[in-house]
């Protein structure tokens, strides 16, 4: 016992994660039992979730960003494929004895197979780029990927699955059918409510996934890559493959928080608010804020974040002018040079005013 | 020393996260008081009609109170921002629900009302939408509409313009990104097909490419089209009829109630309006006596014409108080009870406002009101029988 507390008391890295970790696990004992003890209002309990899927989006996003040091502009699109995903699946499925359970399970299994495969795809052509362009590149599947699944229409019927793009007036249906995506009005008719504790098991699965691969020797390939490409192939590492790698792997991540997303809402649309680029946009704004590349930052901006809007609904229509005065606040304080050069003076200052008092 | 002071910061800051957490829950209520919610985008693309069903519904519940309130109860009124976003949107029902909310009358736009009704449902909250016209926005018993269901209206138009023959072959242009767009022409289309009527070109664009519709117009011409039927709303039908004015195209347009407030719309010719028909509950410059109060009151409290959406919202406080009068409810009795109370009420009133008179509901939630279908003649709704 003892050897394993020495062994985690020189390994720094390993401390850090587990302090990443603990954290995850502490926030949620303390929201469950304020959820037993009752005194948990109902915006919380709502948005206890909304963190779970927020959270895997971000530290899948810093995957890309801080890890392999591409910026990514089209995160939202993968989560939209999770989404949907689970939306054709459970509805398909709604018919049969499976439980909900069952079938929240396939589809995160489903889900993370199929984004990753879209991430793959994605990655040949967007990989090839770098910087501006890769980022503008990702953000225009993004928009394909919102707008397809956005004006999508399928159908089931005793013949098996229609597909159109026109509505459900141009397919042949039988009088039995059942609309599974009816365009822009989407997936309706889901059943609502995940539970906070999948939510959790999920966080720490990405945190387990992300971590490990940061702390791997594919992890050190990939951030070598990020700091010198051309050291990093002169050493023998094969660039395409790693980079293809972290980017799937942040896809696939992506498509798990896309089916808690659409498991929690009892309906599913394809909107330019939910999968569009401004969800990328405030995925990325969680991990700037958050710290590029540290994923416990990730967890605390995003939490930090998903709650200040709800917890500003007391200044009503001026909300979101506050919100964005609150972020330009917190980014400078976190993250501008003089700020920081203040904040490390005044630690120092408490860190020897204390050693005096210790002194005396 | 050190040891502790880390020890202290920990349980510290785990106060602070609970204090955070569980402090919004307490809020005391007055038994003597209704509380009506209110949901809608208040922020974001859509916040006119958001802001429009607030300001409505404000109206209703400063006049109810000026005169004693419901049964003798005041009404306290709330409303909160869901940005246009189911997620948004269920949050801003929690947060209703910690204020203690008994009656929502939400949410505006049909979406985000899919998502809510579901939770009211769950929660056995009464709800009654002004402005949500998707059919699942009402999916639920506990939910009720004022304004008319996206099939409802696509069927009445088609049915209108196919009983009176205005024309035989019909054009459509339709947003295929807007589930309110898409629905009514998917009901057009079915009820064109029983009325004899052609649709001889339908042309979708999408919220993306909504500035360029000669393509779109000129399908319709080459297919021969005596009608073009737009059912979208009024900012981007006025860039249809200005484009169709240069390109001199000459035919008939039918809208449905999205095009109301096309007259208001700064920098628009009002005379290429001339001419259009449109479905729509409301006109605020009818000689109705009570919609003329309301127009009045609105114009001098936001120095705004009032549009469909406000009247829908002012209509809605005043049937909930018609079915709360009926149904004899009180304030300290649980949501459970109102809402049961409210929706055997609902099925049994015959109210009359400024957006339809005698309207009745049925056990589904929908309102059984005649469309009213009015032209723009010379810059004003004139209604056709």
């Amino acid at each position: 016992m003892s050897k394993f507390v020495d062994s985690i008391k020189s390994n720094k890295k390993l401390q850090s994660n587990l302090i990443t970790f603990g954290m995850v696990i502490i926030l949620y004992v303390i929201c469950q039992s304020l959820a037993a003890a009752g005194i948990l209002s109902n915006s919380m309990k709502g948005l206890l979730i909304q963190f779970c899927y927020y959270i895997i989006m971000a530290v899948s996003l810093n995957l890309t960003v801080g890890i392999l040091g591409e910026l990514s502009l089209g995160h939202a699109g993968f989560m939209c494929i999770g989404a949907y995903t689970y939306g054709i699946f459970a509805k398909v499925l709604s018919s049969g004895n499976l439980s909900r359970t069952a079938i929240l399970l396939i589809s995160l299994v489903l889900a993370a197979i199929i984004a990753a495969f879209f991430g793959f795809l994605i990655g040949i052509p967007v990989l090839r780029l770098k910087g501006d362009y890769l980022a503008i590149v990702t953000l225009a599947f993004g928009e394909i990927i919102k707008n397809v699944t956005g004006s999508l229409y399928i159908a089931k019927d005793s013949h098996g699955l229609h597909f159109s793009l026109n509505g459900t007036s141009d397919m042949v249906l039988d009088a039995d059918n059942l609309v599974i995506i009816d365009g822009p009005k989407g997936i309706t008719g889901l059943t609502s409510g995940v539970s906070f504790t999948l939510g959790t098991i999920l966080v720490i699965i990405t945190l387990i996934v992300v971590l490990n691969l940061i702390n791997s020797r594919t992890g050190r390939a990939v951030m070598a890559i990020r700091d010198n490409r051309i050291a990093a192939e002169a050493t023998g590492i094969n660039v395409t493959k790693y980079k293809m790698l972290a980017f799937t792997i942040s896809a696939s991540l992506a498509g798990v928080a896309g089916v808690l997303y659409a498991g929690s809402l009892s309906t599913l649309t394809s909107t330019s608010k939910n999968f569009g680029y401004n969800m990328s946009i405030m995925i990325l704004v969680y991990v700037v804020l958050g710290g590029i590349g540290s994923i416990r930052g990730s967890v605390i901006a995003t939490v930090i974040l998903v709650l200040l809007p709800e917890k500003l609904r007391f200044v009503n229509s001026y909300r979101m002018l506050i919100y964005a005065i609150v972020l330009i606040a917190m980014m400078i304080l976190n993250w501008s040079p003089s700020a920081r050069a203040w904040r490390e003076k005044m630690i120092n200052k408490i860190k020897s005013g204390k050693k005096v008092k210790e002194a005396k | 020393m050190k040891k502790l002071t880390k020890v202290t910061s920990i349980v510290l800051a785990t106060a602070m996260t609970v204090a955070c957490l569980a402090g919004c829950g307490g809020n005391t209520s007055s038994a003597d008081t209704f509380k009506i919610g209110g949901i809608g985008p208040i922020t974001g693309g859509a916040a006119v009609y958001g802001q429009a069903v607030m300001n409505g519904a404000q109206i209703a519940v400063d006049e109810i109170n000026a005169a004693g309130g419901i049964n003798g109860h005041k009404i306290e009124y709330k409303f909160e921002d869901d940005e246009h976003d189911a997620e948004k949107s269920v949050n801003a029902y929690n947060s209703l629900m910690d204020w203690k909310m008994q009656i929502l009358m939400g949410t505006v736009t049909s979406g985000p009302c899919i998502a809510v009704v579901d939770k009211t449902n769950a929660d056995h909250v009464f709800q009654l939408t002004p402005s949500g016209t998707a059919p699942e926005a009402i999916a639920h018993d506990n939910a009720f509409r004022v304004c008319f269901s996206d099939p409802n209206q696509g069927t009445a138009s088609a049915k209108y313009i196919g009983e009176h023959g205005l024309a035989k072959k019909v054009g459509i242009i339709y947003d295929s990104s807007d589930s309110y767009s898409s629905g009514i022409t998917e009901n057009f289309k079915n009820e064109a097909a029983n009325q004899g009527i052609e649709v001889v070109s339908s042309e979708a664009f999408t919220a993306d490419t909504k500035s360029d519709f000669s393509t779109h117009l000129q399908a319709a011409v080459d297919g021969g089209a005596e009608l073009i039927f737009l059912p979208f709303y009024y900012s981007e039908a006025s860039l249809v009829l200005t484009q169709a004015a240069q390109k001199d195209i000459n035919v008939k347009f039918f809208g449905c109630d999205g095009l109301d407030g096309i007259l208001a719309l700064d920098g628009f010719d009002k005379s290429l309006a001339e001419g259009v028909m449109l479905l729509t509950p409301f006109s605020a410059t009818s000689d109705d006596p009570q919609t003329k109060a309301f127009v009045d009151k609105y114009q001098e409290k936001y120095n705004e014409v009032p549009n469909q959406f406000a009247a829908d919202a002012y209509d809605a406080i005043y049937i909930i108080k018609m079915a709360a009068e009926k149904a004899n409810i009180t304030p300290s009795m649980t949501n459970e009870e109102i809402c049961n109370a409210l929706m055997s009420a609902m099925t049994s009133i015959k109210y009359t406002g400024i957006t339809g008179s005698d309207i009745s509901w049925g056990a589904d939630g929908e309102p059984n009101k005649a469309p009213i279908v009015v032209e723009i003649v010379n810059g004003e709704y004139s209604i056709l029988k």
